[in-house]
């Protein structure tokens, strides 16, 4: 038996004991999704997707599936968008009714335990379920969906605009010492031209070695408009990987945002499909990878209808020995003419130690296409330092105030004020003690 | 107010200043022209305290303190101003927010109230008309797509803002058409004031005539060579700089 099985033998037997009790077209999935990972194994650095990121430190540990925590309702106050009017709270990847906030949801909304709806919405749930987010390929999602018992079930009908945000809060909680692992499941089923402002966030209420695996999926029906941003703090001993899985219908407009500001390490796949005329796609993103941590964002913007538009704003902040990674694919199927594909990404790198690898990878198969994409790494300007000095401002002002005109291109999007607020408050201090360790070095 | 004493600077391991002494008053004028590797802008950095300068001899009193001794940033806060030859475009820092900063680092420094968003909109207003500078030059990000002109003018506005008690006009006329040049010419003019002292340094003659000097150096080689009144510009405008270069040798810039 060669090392890698060996290391699978443990996952094979988790899966094994995988949730029962679903209904049938649930357990089926699970049962399918069980054997492709089986099949599949972890990813290794020999596959493209995987190249720079190493998930050995996540397949050699023998991870327990993580027990119910006590968590209170002032545990919350301390989280980056404290101010939630809405919650739907998931606790190591259980729905909790304590802890979250629905009361007065606009009528027809549905919003709870995804395990409820997969019964209670039994119409509408089976149609997205596994059916957005393939596993076939995907060893990840292969295994969440083996194993998730639960999750968070959001369900905006026709027509209905919800104007106050809903966060969906995944909460890591328990005794430190255990090494415990969370399925995070998400379905976001957005009816034709129904139009709703979404934080999904990742948060931690305990410290040491824990393990996040998320699925999202998101489906924007024709003329929906989903605003979605992604909060993820986890615990900095914490490894997160997660894929989101957007399919936006005719017209429909997804803007996403996702903010990367923890974890050990981290992965982020952002998959979008434009399946039909005119939708309309923003994935940006900013990361902080400082400390020794890995932070990779994968994204794919997959154009498979005419007249589709997407824009890619990717951003990271690069220090101590940490390392990141971004790859960008925009395909562009054979129909999607006029499409109009824009992407960018930049990194600052604050430490000779810290390294980036960066790469757009655009798949065109139409002839009257837009795309461009534009990539920069760099350090500090400098000159512009310099400039700012030559103005009164000191060394350390000075630095400042361009990391956080860097950082702000992204958060400056965040049109809920007070999650920006939050986000900001979250990243700055982080930045100030990363600053004053290079400053002390 | 600024006294240079045999002033050496290196840039990139070669000498450029091979000892320049200059002694600038209060409320006076100072020109410094020369022709292309003189060293002219290697004094007006070094001045300032750029980190590609090194100062490898002599000394620069600034109102009777040692300004080789200050941060780039406290000689500013000290009322030391350089308006820069090539501005330098700061994507993302909003030109107001930036202007607000300076100001109210340097007011810090003089030991008065910071300005709070108010009182800093009025002084603004109060500027901002004798420069041309509109609304849109404050909102973009600083210098980011300005044009060569704006780019000069959003910097004799920051002297403005600033009122130093010294301004360095590093060829603060190259790339500007003449109406940009009479603008520009005109705010550093209003600043004019006995307690305050230009230099300014330019190749050509022509910024001369709209902001005339009490004094005219001629730098070559590194050392000025021939000191007058306004009159010297003159003439190098007429007869151009060789009569005066001989004996001296030109230097990288």
């Amino acid at each position: 038996m060669t090392q890698v099985a060996e290391k699978l033998q443990p996952w094979i037997a988790a899966v094994e004991q995988r949730p029962q009790g679903a209904p049938r077209w649930l357990q089926d999935l699970r049962d399918k999704a069980a054997s492709r990972f089986a099949a599949l194994g972890f990813p290794t650095v020999r596959d493209e997707d995987w190249r720079f990121t190493n998930v050995a430190p996540i397949a050699s540990t023998d991870f327990q599936p993580a027990p119910d925590a006590p968590v209170a309702l002032s545990d919350l106050d301390v989280l980056p968008y404290s101010s939630a009017p809405f919650r739907l709270t998931i606790v190591n990847g259980r729905f909790s009714a304590e802890l979250s906030r629905l009361h007065n949801l606009p009528k027809g909304v549905r919003a709870g335990s995804l395990a409820a709806a997969a019964t209670g919405h039994g119409d509408v749930v089976p149609r997205y379920y596994g059916q957005l987010a393939e596993f076939h390929s995907h060893s990840f999602v292969a295994l969440n969906t083996a194993l998730a018992s639960d999750g968070a079930y959001l369900y905006i009908p026709d027509g209905a605009v919800i104007e106050t945000p809903i966060e969906i809060l995944f909460l890591a909680a328990g005794d430190p010492s255990a090494v415990t692992m969370a399925q995070a499941r998400t379905l976001i089923v957005a009816g034709d031209r129904s139009q709703v402002r979404i934080v999904e966030t990742y948060a931690s209420l305990r410290n040491g070695t824990y393990f996040t695996n998320a699925v999202t999926e998101v489906f924007a029906g024709e003329g929906a408009v989903i605003d979605h941003y992604k909060v993820q703090q986890e615990g900095l001993e914490a490894f997160h990987v997660a894929t989101m899985q957007v399919n936006a219908q005719r017209s429909a407009t997804v803007s996403s945002h996702s903010f990367s500001l923890g974890g050990l390490i981290v992965r982020n796949d952002v998959n979008a499909v434009l399946d039909g005329e005119g939708a309309e796609v923003t994935l940006n993103g900013l990361y902080l990878a400082d400390g020794d941590r890995l932070v990779d964002n994968h994204t794919a913007i997959d154009h498979t209808k005419p007249h589709c538009p997407s824009h890619e704003v990717y951003k990271g902040i690069v220090g101590g020995r940490a390392r990141a990674v971004f790859n960008g694919k925009i395909i562009v199927r054979q129909d999607a003419q006029k499409t109009d594909a824009k992407q960018t990404n930049r990194a600052l790198i604050l430490s000779d130690n810290a390294s980036i690898n960066t790469k757009p990878q655009l798949e065109i198969f139409a002839d009257d296409v837009k795309c461009t994409h534009g990539a920069t790494i760099g350090q500090l300007d400098e000159e512009a330092i310099f400039y700012l000095r030559a103005r009164g401002l000191t060394h350390f002002e000075a630095r400042d105030m361009l990391i956080h005109a860097f950082a702000g291109e992204v958060i400056d999007r965040v049109k809920i004020d007070d999650l920006r607020q939050g986000l900001e408050a979250e990243l700055y201090a982080q930045l100030a003690k990363d600053l004053a360790e290079i400053d002390a070095a | 107010m600024l006294h240079i004493k045999n002033l050496q600077v290196k840039a990139d391991d070669t000498l450029i200043l091979k000892g320049i002494d200059l002694h600038v008053k209060a409320g006076e004028v100072h020109a410094i022209m020369g022709p292309n590797g003189s060293g002219k802008s290697t004094l007006a950095r070094a001045l300032s305290g750029h980190p590609e300068y090194e100062v490898t001899g002599g000394e620069v009193l600034f109102d009777g303190k040692d300004l080789l001794d200050m941060d780039p940033d406290t000689r500013a806060r000290e009322g030391l101003f350089m308006a820069f030859q090539y501005p330098v475009e700061i994507a993302g820092v909003n030109n107001a927010y930036f202007l607000k900063a300076a100001v109210n680092a340097r007011r810090k420094h003089l030991g008065q109230p910071e300005l709070d968003a108010m009182e800093f909109m009025q002084l603004i207003q109060e500027k901002s008309s004798l420069l041309e500078i509109d609304q849109s030059m404050l909102q973009r990000a600083v210098n980011e797509g300005f044009s060569g002109g704006e780019k000069k003018r959003n910097e004799i506005f920051q002297m403005a803002l600033l009122e130093p008690k010294l301004a360095v006009l590093d060829e603060t006329d190259s790339g500007l058409d003449i109406d940009a040049l009479k603008i520009v010419s005109n705010g550093v003019n209003a600043m004019r004031s006995p307690d305050r002292a230009f230099i300014v340094v330019t190749h050509y003659q022509r910024l001369l005539d709209y902001i005339v000097p009490d004094y005219v150096h001629v730098l070559s080689g590194g050392r000025i060579v021939k000191s007058g009144g306004k009159e010297l510009a003159m003439e190098l405008e007429e007869k151009g700089y060789g009569w005066i270069e001989t004996g001296a040798q030109p230097v990288g810039a």
